[in-house]
């Protein structure tokens, strides 16, 4: 296959890692502002209580302390509640119950970590100090930590609209034609499973930077931001900072997200807010244990599901029943991730007549819990694939031909819970892993494991996910409270190099890179002439942000779009500056001619003549060359593929070792083989980190006993290993680009892979995530009394 | 941090004369374990007395029959000292996995064996090797140094020096690292001297590092792999947590007493 | 406060510090030099790697007057004249970066494990030796790939490209 040196599918340097790889990357906390004051926050030792008093007295009168804040200043200020931003609706129709969210406790705490008060110093030590002095009286209340006993009476109440602590009991899909299927069934597959809480740690942790300026009243956040317009909009119109025109939020290089910064938080708000209160820039730096206390968490479900299946081994139905924990807030998209964005994917890539899921969701006195990475697909792809795994095996049948008989062939396919799939090659992804991931030499590798004393096994996962978010008007239909369109703006300067504003944030995705590409291609420009503006909401009109894989399906469309109507303007330029007329015009490789002539205008030289507008009247054209455009796009984009994991576990230590990862992946059209593979191997590691390493620990007490890389299981270098991948892209029909996504891929299919090659080499199902040595440990001595048994 | 008074030491007898002067004062040897724990405000010594600076706790010799290496020597430098790795390879191996790159080219066998962290390594290097710790009043035996949790024997005002390493004819140690924080979750050392063999664990024990006495017997009688084999650890006293119950902390011992006896006994 | 000396990348420098002031602090705050990243409380992360008297140290847990009268160098110090460090251009060619917070660490951490271990790395090693230094983004694959030809251009190979 021959490449091509730049445009779209070129392995492209990223233009960006200049600055990172000398040390010059613009981070939050890298960024100062004259007069800056630091914030630390007074932080809830207790799970669930009572606040009586805040006592502040001795905490002022320690050195450089500038201000300290609670509840009642943000209160006096009017200064709202944080807000879930999507209305779910319970089986009855009623609205869930959303409790309040207040930026600083209002009376009461319900994690540990919560927002109690903020003190404000002329350093960070002495603001440190200072907090240490603010005495807090609590009246402790019980604390409801155990998810699955999260709604048994008389554990208590975490907020008030929600007595049992229920938040939602929401349903998809068709129950009764569900239970009629599984009455037909020749074979019915039944396992519980929890879904591990994470903690997302990208390796930036959060920060903000709020800055009045009294001159302009005006507001400055720098934040850690993937939607810094999004932010600004929930900031605005709803926790009533500023106006929007009177409020600017950057969001600058931001190290890592992975769905943790989407969200506005407390730390965020309340630092733009005092810093109006103070009269000075106010900064906040997360430390590593305040991120593992009051990040938003992922995941956390615990599940019940069943598969019935005919005697040909067609699937016939899924039923799930789950409960997912939602922590002690409701923070900003966390209803939307385990129904919308989770029970439309339990079809997998299965044709299955009938699905019905019922979820019901709970508060907790833990930290809140929204999107990590895949946010709900992962949780989907864990639950189908470990169903069809475990089905397969049942039925004594080859797990991958299994798959395979139950692939959908055809596209459109409407899946009975919402998504019309519209692209795809299952089968082909199937086979095209297979060989890569040399299955057929398998049996030899685990006769040679054995003689080793090992245990090898081999699982598959082949998942699917719905990206490119979102169709608007879909998504309002299901409760979304804004639009997911995307916005692009591309300025085209009189020399003729070219800025594009986009609505997307890179946060490590490359963007600077990707879409440079694109227009650099489109418009026969090298690359070197293009930058990509964006994480400023004073320069960006709007945007929706970068999550859900959305940045090439949506965020790129729209650039497209743009591009269309710069391409427009400019052949009318070129038409009347060469004297010709505009359907004479052809636009290739940067150059425009007049049909049949010889006569040519470089894209530059157009571009000039545009701004000078000496060769045309303003009756003929409006000078100048700069278009913006929206991309709504017709449907998810529905990325696919299959990985294979194969496993060496050491009976003796329990210790796991991946011995190979073979990833297949549909993501349509790839911009940037490089970045994308990159993006594959990111999602696979943090998605092996899942199944292998991490897991959150809360105690009785509602004490977060993983509460630093101590306790969490990072997957470190040592822990993985190199990847094998292939590409098998069936263009989208939804975006102009023909782009499906690839940026949560590897989160999403990896955990089951690992189970499932965990499982096979066991002989038996019975292991959770984290598959920790200790777990693989007593894993191995129930193989051995099951095998004793036999 | 809390605020604290920094001196820096130029001679060990500087810093012992400080230790007893300064009020609630501590040694900063490789700080890796006493900066972490201030940087989270768990200790907070108003006296903090650099020994980076005194050259003479720094440096490995061989004396005799044994290796006698400085307090402040750095857990790299152990690892890639010709003598060590000649006389003593089990040792450089041993020092050679403590934490990472970084921290072993600042965190110390002084700081370490001082502060007796329970998951630490050196205490169970240091216990079946029959190490002597040297400080700056007497000389201390290794079985009579290591009291407990983060507990030692040194009193007030005293500080490690030296520590004297007899050479044994075969030494090695396994550690299974926690799966987070890659300290060991359990740590077995082997020695064998003579006739004499020492076996010491760390990382389980409740009370920090401990000798497995029915180990050390069956590998008195005959110095094999085999021998601990069918040798299971008791799990009373040992520390059951979220990454390891006492169960499978007795097991793991058994299964890095045999991986270190094969270590041992390589080549 | 005490006074503090050192050179940073070459320059002779000093400054006014709280005796609790970490190298990381001065550095960044000092002297501005922002590169140099902090991602855990625990010393494991890696993100604030420098070389302190040619070795890789974490700057998060090491007192800056513990470092008077040092020598170092942070990911600012690496390109000379423009021209980027042999490092430095591997992880651009293997696109051993994503969202770049690591990254300084990575490179300060690759640049030490040629220095101790020799130009010619296999893949297990440089997994071993990356223990210290926590990346989140790229799986680690494409590190290894650029810790691999940086140290082979370090010792005056040409760089190998990565694969197409």
């Amino acid at each position: 296959m021959t490449t091509p040196a730049t445009g779209v599918g070129a392995p492209i340097r990223r233009k960006e890692d200049h600055r990172f790889i000398t040390g010059k990357g613009n981070y939050t906390d890298d960024i100062n502002r004259p007069g800056q004051t630091y914030a630390v926050f007074v932080r809830s030792p207790h799970a669930h209580a009572k606040i009586r008093k805040i006592d502040a007295a001795a905490a002022r009168a320690m050195p450089g302390v500038v201000g300290i804040l609670t509840g009642a200043d943000l209160a006096a200020d009017k200064v709202g509640g944080l807000i879930c931003g999507w209305m779910i609706h319970n089986k009855d129709g009623s609205p869930m119950s959303a409790g309040a969210h207040p930026a600083l406790a209002d009376g009461k705490v319900r994690y540990v970590g919560d927002h109690v008060a903020v003190v404000i110093a002329e350093s960070l030590a002495e603001a440190r100090d200072a907090a240490e002095k603010v005495a807090v009286d609590y009246e402790v209340l019980p604390a409801v930590v155990d998810l699955a006993s999260a709604t048994a009476k008389g554990v208590g109440t975490i907020h008030d609209v929600a007595p049992n602590n229920v938040v939602f009991d929401w349903h998809l899909g068709d129950k009764a034609a569900t239970e009629a299927a599984f009455k037909k069934a020749r074979h019915i597959t039944r396992i519980t499973l929890a879904n591990n809480r994470l903690v997302p740690n990208a390796m930036e942790p959060r920060a903000a930077l709020g800055d009045y300026d009294a001159g302009e009243d005006s507001f400055t956040l720098y934040t850690t931001s993937q939607n810094p317009h999004v932010a600004r909009l929930i900031l605005s119109a709803f926790i009533g900072i500023a106006p929007e025109h009177k409020l600017r939020v950057i969001a600058p290089d931001v190290g890592g997200g992975f769905g943790s910064k989407i969200y506005v938080y407390a730390e965020e708000t309340v630092c733009v807010w005092a810093a109006k209160r103070v009269g000075r820039p106010v900064k906040w730096v997360a430390d590593r244990t305040e991120e593992f206390l009051a990040v938003a968490h992922g995941r956390d479900h615990l599940t019940h599901a069943e598969m019935a299946v005919d005697e040909e081994g067609k699937i016939l139905a899924i039923r799930v029943k789950t409960r997912a924990n939602l922590g002690a807030y409701l923070s900003t998209f966390a209803s939307a991730v385990p129904t919308y964005l989770y029970a439309p994917l339990l079809s997998g890539q299965y044709d299955i007549p009938a699905i019905y899921a019922e979820v019901e969701t709970v508060y907790t006195n833990t930290a809140p819990v929204d999107a990590y990475r895949g946010a709900g697909r992962p949780e989907a792809t864990f639950v189908v694939e470990r169903l069809v795994e475990v089905a397969a095996r049942e039925m004594g049948q080859d797990p991958a031909k299994f798959r395979l008989k139950n692939f959908v062939k055809k596209w459109p396919h409407q899946t009975p819970v919402i998504m019309m799939y519209d692209a795809g090659d299952y089968a082909g992804s199937m086979r095209q892993a297979q060989k890569l991931a040399d299955v057929a030499g398998f049996g030899k590798r685990k006769r040679d494991s054995a003689r080793n004393g090992k245990l090898r096994g081999l699982g598959y996962s082949a998942y699917i996910e719905a990206c490119g978010i979102a169709p608007s008007s879909a998504v309002g239909s299901l409760g979304a409270g804004v639009g997911l369109w995307e916005s692009a703006e591309v300025r085209v300067n009189p020399t003729g190099n070219v800025e594009v504003l986009t609505g997307s944030h890179s946060h490590g995705q490359g963007h600077e890179t990707t879409f440079a590409q694109l227009v650099a291609g489109r418009l026969g420009i090298p690359i070197e002439q293009v930058s990509i503006v964006h994480g400023d909401t004073d320069k960006v009109q709007f945007g929706m942000g970068t999550y859900g894989s959305r940045s090439g399906a949506v965020g790129m469309s729209a650039i497209v779009k743009a591009l269309d109507k710069v391409e427009a303007k400019a052949r009318k330029v070129a038409a009347l500056c060469m004297e010709a007329a505009e359907g004479d015009i052809d636009f290739k490789d940067g150059k425009f001619t007049v049909k049949g002539t010889d006569k040519s205008m470089a894209f530059g030289e157009v571009a000039l003549q545009a701004y000078i507008a000496h060769k045309f009247t303003g009756q003929q054209l409006e000078p100048g060359l700069k278009e913006g455009a929206f991309f709504d796009p017709t449907n998810f984009t529905f990325p696919a593929g299959v990985h294979i994991c194969e496993v060496e576990i050491d009976p003796e230590t329990g210790v796991t070792k991946i011995e190979k990862w073979t990833a297949v992946d549909d993501f349509g059209t790839v911009i940037n083989p490089m970045i994308v593979e990159g993006q594959v191997h990111g999602g696979i590691a943090q998605g092996v980190g899942q199944a292998l390493h991490e897991g959150t620990v809360y105690d009785k007490n509602g004490q977060l006993l993983t509460a630093s890389f101590m306790d969490y299981g990072m997957p470190r270098a040592d822990d993985l290993p190199s990847y094998s991948l292939g590409f098998n892209g069936t263009a989208a029909p939804s975006n102009p680009l023909g782009i499906k996504g690839c940026g949560e891929a590897g989160a999403i299919a990896a955990p089951p892979a690992v189970i499932n090659a965990i499982t096979d080499a066991l002989g038996h199902e019975e292991i959770a995530m984290p598959a920790t040595p200790q777990a693989v440990w007593l894993a191995v001595q129930k193989m051995a009394k099951s095998i004793a048994a036999e | 941090m809390y605020e604290f008074k920094y001196h820096r030491a130029t001679s060990a007898r500087q810093a012992a004369n400080l230790l007893v002067k300064a009020d609630d004062a501590k040694l900063l040897a490789g700080g890796h374990t006493l900066l972490p724990t201030m940087k989270q405000r768990l200790a907070s010594p108003a006296n903090i007395i650099d020994l980076g600076k005194v050259a003479e706790l720094k440096g490995i010799e061989i004396k005799g029959k044994t290796i006698v290496i400085g307090a402040m020597t750095t857990h790299a430098e152990v690892a890639n000292s010709a003598a060590v790795q000649a006389h003593l390879p089990g040792l450089a191996a041993l020092a050679e996995g403590i934490g990472d790159p970084q921290v072993r080219h600042k965190g110390t066998i002084g700081g370490s064996v001082a502060n007796n962290d329970p998951s630490a390594d050196y205490p169970a290097g240091l216990v079946a090797l029959g190490a002597t710790i040297v400080t700056n009043k007497r000389k201390i035996a290794a079985d009579d140094f290591f009291q407990g949790m983060f507990a030692t024997a040194l009193g007030e005002g005293e500080m490690i020096v030296k520590i004297i390493f007899p050479i044994a004819s075969r030494f090695a140690y396994a550690k299974f690292p926690n799966p987070a924080s890659r300290y060991a979750l359990v740590g077995v050392a082997v020695a064998r001297k003579g006739a004499s063999v020492r076996v010491a664990v760390t990382g389980a024990g409740e009370n920090g590092v401990f000798r497995w006495a029915d180990a050390e017997k069956a590998l008195g009688a005959k110095f094999s792999a085999k021998s601990v084999e069918a040798l299971k650890a008791s799990a009373k006293g040992l520390n059951g947590d979220m990454h390891a119950s006492a169960d499978y902390r007795a097991h793991l011992i058994g299964v890095m007493a045999k991986r270190a006896v094969m270590a041992a006994t390589a080549k | 406060m005490a006074t503090v000396s050192m050179t940073v990348n070459g320059k002779a420098v000093s400054g006014n510090v709280e005796p609790r002031t970490l190298l990381v602090q001065f550095l960044r705050e000092n002297l501005r030099l922002t590169g140099t990243h902090v991602g855990c409380d625990t010393s494991q992360c890696g993100a604030c790697v420098v070389h302190v008297d040619g070795k890789a140290v974490k700057s998060c847990t090491l007192l800056a007057l513990s470092c008077d009268g040092s020598d170092v160098v942070t990911i600012e110090g690496l390109a000379h004249d423009g021209k980027l460090h042999p490092m430095q251009e591997a992880f651009r060619e293997h696109h051993g970066l994503q969202c770049g917070y690591c990254t300084p660490g990575m490179i300060m951490s690759a640049i030490d494990i040629v220095n101790r271990k020799g130009n010619a790395l296999d893949e297990h090693t440089i997994r071993e030796e990356l223990e210290g230094n926590i990346c989140r983004c790229t799986g680690y694959h494409n590190i290894v790939k650029a810790v691999e030809a940086g140290a082979a251009a370090m010792g005056g190979k040409a760089m190998p490209m990565a694969a197409e």
